[in-house]
């Protein structure tokens, strides 16, 4: 049995506590937005955040997790309305979708470290969540359309001067 | 296509516009299937078509009748019809069309999202049947105000009387319109007068894309529901001996397991629970004939059979007669290996057959085989199916199977519950329907003037259609496995292409852009070699095979322009050119590489595309930086090996996809020759491999001769 603030409600759960943090999510307490892609931490598909840090959860058993404070892509923000999410969209970012959960929260996480992460910074924090769309420069628009959002306290379109 | 030109009738052009007889799939048989929509009357309801429906409250329902795998089907079709229908950008929903053959691809003839043909195949049709419901409503008009009909004209959403200042919105008209018949013909706009076709517009999915809403195949969750984890024989072809269960069955939260033909299923409450208790089956396989199979095996039939049974595919002057001396003949051996999909939404469907029918819900390409296929199992008729098609976490050919979707109908109808079957990640790179490995043998002998006289390519390889549609291969030739190889567009007096069908059992399927996938790259780099050989700039060479003004000259030096071909590059980079026709367009790629640590390394691809009228550039954009992306994933890395039979990789650690730090930066050029569509989501994979390629060689002195590539 393990017990966890998602998206700011109180869950408790009877599964085996080796149960992997994904499949309590999508199979148990019913929020399919977190993707299965690998079973094994190697595309990122699956990325939640546990305490605020981008963690795979295809790969984190439920026990681990006791106590702690999840938030999947359904509860970054109330109205799809967070900054990256905006960006995501303003940057025509998604093509099949399947991955971007993960990479929004893994962006979101980035962004909440570093708000002007550099080029590199950007493929070091990314690098792990795979898109076989191929939708990788609309993703590294739509980081530094946040990051200027972010910054600039409004919608982050860039401005010419 | 045929069928659909006989009754596209063009009689006349009357006003700049086009007239077209019209004819379109009867709407009741296609919504009978969706329930259609009972919030409102249904008397007050303008459905003129398949497409259309329209609510007297303003709400307008538009069908998708192509799959939304990330090509962006869900935006581009309602542009079309929006852009004849003149309806605001926006003012209406989607719905993905059920099972019907109202739906079929013009292009294809068949409910197939593939073969680049969503704009393609229904850009006539859509277009009419926005026009057609457009004059539905201005007649309805005209018989309210009792003016001609040709004194009426449409703005977004409202039909205009000008002379007398009259106006009427759509919705107002809606429940007139519902009661006149479709019109006999017509007009379509002149491409001038566009309002939405060829703006770049942002995709309408991307909102619930970002928030988790979007549903896929893999989180339908019907009330019941087992999820199924499913251990098939690990040899293509095995079947399952004998299995011991128990252990299995007293795993946590399981509710049962099925033995099937090829393999076992456990069915749990949690598809994590019914994983687990997988790897407890204790089964015996009868692994059948491929248990000794490995690469050199199959390597050693490809050669074989390139010798013993090539057929010719074409055959231009004297052939491989013309083969000259030796000093100027060049030859070489190209292989590629079988390839994976990996889309990012492994495989998966969900089934409930009960006794009135089935219901399937189903990342899908190919919704009526999806419905013939459970209908046979289930022992229904196929009008006793319902189709559900979810978003797609991506496609690329694999989806056109419907192996997961009899796995979940098979185990839904034996449990007498909804099943939903997930392929793992090695379940989904070890039970593939796999991009054809192919050997190919080329020889060229050139003139005095460096330029090929005699072009001679032998290849081995399986074929597709030989499974799909055995009656697509004519005379031994697949025109899957030659197309790119057969067809180039290079002038050379003596071709010989020839193709022998060699399967060694591996099954074979559509990936990306098919045989393009390889016969680009193999045909591309060996030209390249030529281009070496004579001392002759590469672009040049091209540019002396290819007709005079030509499509292909104009995406070839478009390419060369953005690139700045034959300009000072950085330290260490290189730059290579290759070309490619392929699903009605053309494109040419020029990639800017460099050696790192021993690795290619892409930093720019510049791409020229012609493919026709871009209906959405955004689209086209984003569908050349994936076709990229898929590309340089299979150039790089792509590669999958057999042993035993069996396939040796079973996740992304060894079966690696292209990351974020890897892609390149692109440029993407439009080139507008005015056509009509041609296709986008495959026509940018062909030429990135041998681009890839001819710029390493420039860097090394040495042509790459097989996939994935491997320097030193």
């Amino acid at each position: 049995m393990a017990r966890l603030t998602i998206n700011g409600r109180s869950v408790s759960l009877e599964v085996a506590d080796d149960m992997p943090l994904l499949w309590a999510i999508r199979d148990y307490i019913g929020l399919t937005g977190t993707k299965y892609g690998c079973g094994a931490s190697l595309c990122g598909a699956c990325t939640v955040h546990v305490d605020g840090k981008a963690t795979r959860s295809c790969i984190t058993p439920i026990a681990s997790v006791d106590g702690s404070d999840v938030t999947t892509i359904e509860g970054l923000s109330s109205g799809g309305d967070h900054p990256v999410q905006l960006a995501w969209v303003a940057e025509d970012a998604p093509q099949c979708g399947f991955c971007q959960s993960g990479q929004i929260m893994q962006a979101a996480a980035l962004l909440a470290d570093n708000p002007d992460p550099s080029d590199e910074e950007i493929d070091k924090a990314m690098k792990g969540n795979l898109c076989r769309c191929g939708t990788y420069n609309q993703i590294r628009a739509a980081i530094k359309h946040a990051a200027r959002a972010n910054m600039a306290g409004n919608d982050g379109e860039e401005v010419s001067v | 296509m045929t069928t659909r030109r006989q009754f596209l009738k063009v009689s006349a052009a009357v006003g700049g516009g086009l007239l077209v007889g019209f004819r379109l799939g009867a709407p009741e048989t296609a919504m009978a299937a969706e329930g259609g929509d009972d919030s409102t009357d249904a008397a007050g309801v303008f459905q003129p078509n398949a497409w259309v429906e329209m609510h007297p409250d303003g709400r307008t329902m538009l069908t998708i009748s192509g799959s939304e795998m990330g090509q962006g089907a869900m935006t581009v079709i309602p542009m079309m019809i929006a852009e004849e229908l003149d309806l605001p950008w926006g003012a209406f929903d989607t719905r993905f069309a059920p099972a019907d053959e109202a739906y079929s691809n013009p292009a294809l003839g068949a409910q197939v999202t593939g073969g680049s043909a969503t704009v393609r195949g229904f850009y006539s049709t859509l277009r009419e049947v926005g026009a057609a419901t457009r004059e539905m409503l201005m007649q309805a008009a005209a018989n309210r105000w009792g003016v001609p009909i040709s004194e009426l004209r449409t703005e977004p959403g409202v039909v205009l009387h000008v002379a007398t200042g009259r106006q009427a919105e759509y919705k107002t008209l809606v429940g007139d319109a519902a009661g006149l018949e479709p019109p006999e013909n017509v007009f379509t706009k002149d491409r001038a007068d566009f309002r939405i076709i060829g703006k770049p517009m942002k995709r309408l999915d991307s909102p619930q894309k970002v928030n988790g809403q979007a549903e896929f195949g893999m989180d339908v969750r019907p009330g019941n529901v087992l999820m199924a984890s499913v251990e098939r024989c690990p040899v293509f072809g095995g079947k399952l001996k004998s299995v011991e269960t128990g252990k299995a069955r007293k795993s946590a939260n399981v509710e049962d397991v099925i033995e099937l033909d090829h393999g076992v299923a456990v069915l749990a409450r949690d598809w994590w629970s019914a994983d687990q208790a997988r790897k407890k089956l204790w089964i015996e396989w009868d692994e059948g004939e491929l248990a000794d199979l490995d690469d050199e095996g199959i390597d050693a039939q490809f050669r074989e059979g390139v010798k013993k049974d090539a057929r010719p595919a074409r055959t231009e002057g004297r052939g491989a007669g013309a083969l000259g001396s030796e000093e100027n003949t060049l030859s070489a051996t190209y292989r590629v290996p079988y390839l994976a999909h990996t889309t990012m939404e492994p495989m998966n469907a969900t089934a409930s057959v009960t006794d009135t029918g089935v219901t399937v819900w189903v990342p899908t390409q190919a919704p009526g085989s999806v419905q013939q296929v459970a209908a046979e199992i289930a022992g229904v008729s196929p009008e006793q199916v319902t189709v559900h098609t979810t978003f797609l976490g991506g496609g690329f050919g694999r989806r056109f199977e419907t192996d997961f979707v009899r796995e979940a109908v098979t185990l839904s109808k034996q449990a007498g519950r909804p099943v939903k079957v997930i392929y793992s990640r090695p379940d989904d790179v070890q039970h593939d329907f796999y991009r054809p490995a192919a050997y190919n043998e080329l020889s060229a002998t050139l003139g005095d003037d460096g330029m090929p006289v005699t072009w001679v390519h032998r290849i081995a390889g399986p074929s597709i259609w030989s499974r799909v549609a055995p009656g697509m291969v004519k005379d031994g030739i697949d025109p899957a496995a030659v197309e790119g190889a057969a067809d180039h567009p290079y002038q050379i007096d003596n071709i010989a292409v020839s193709y022998a069908n060699i399967d060694p059992g591996i099954p074979v399927g559509f990936w990306r852009s098919v045989g393009h996938s390889q016969n680009a790259y193999i045909v591309e780099s060996f030209l390249d070699e030529l281009a070496r050989r004579a001392e002759i700039d590469p672009v040049e060479y091209r540019r002396r095979l290819l007709k005079a003004d030509s499509r292909h000259i104009g995406v070839l030096e478009r390419a060369a322009q953005m690139a700045g071909w034959g300009g000072d590059l950085p330290e260490g980079q290189a730059q290579g050119v290759a070309l490619a026709e392929s699903f009605g367009s053309y494109c040419a790629e020029v990639a800017q590489v460099s050696i790192e640590n021993g690795k290619p390394r892409v930093h720019k691809v510049f791409c020229a595309i012609d493919c026709g009228i871009a209906v959405n550039p955004a689209g086209v954009e984003r569908q050349i930086h994936s076709s990229i992306a898929y590309g340089l994933t299979a150039a790089l890395s792509g590669q999958i090996t057999i042993k035993n039979g069996r396939v040796q990789q079973q996740n992304f650690h060894n079966y690696p996809a292209l990351s974020i730090d890897q892609m390149p930066e692109v440029e993407v050029s439009i080139v507008d020759s005015g056509q009509p569509p041609g296709g986008v989501g495959e026509p940018g994979l062909p030429p990135l491999a041998p681009a890839v390629v001819n710029a390493l060689a420039v860097l090394t002195g040495k042509p790459v001769r097989s996939l994935p590539i491997k320097l030193g």
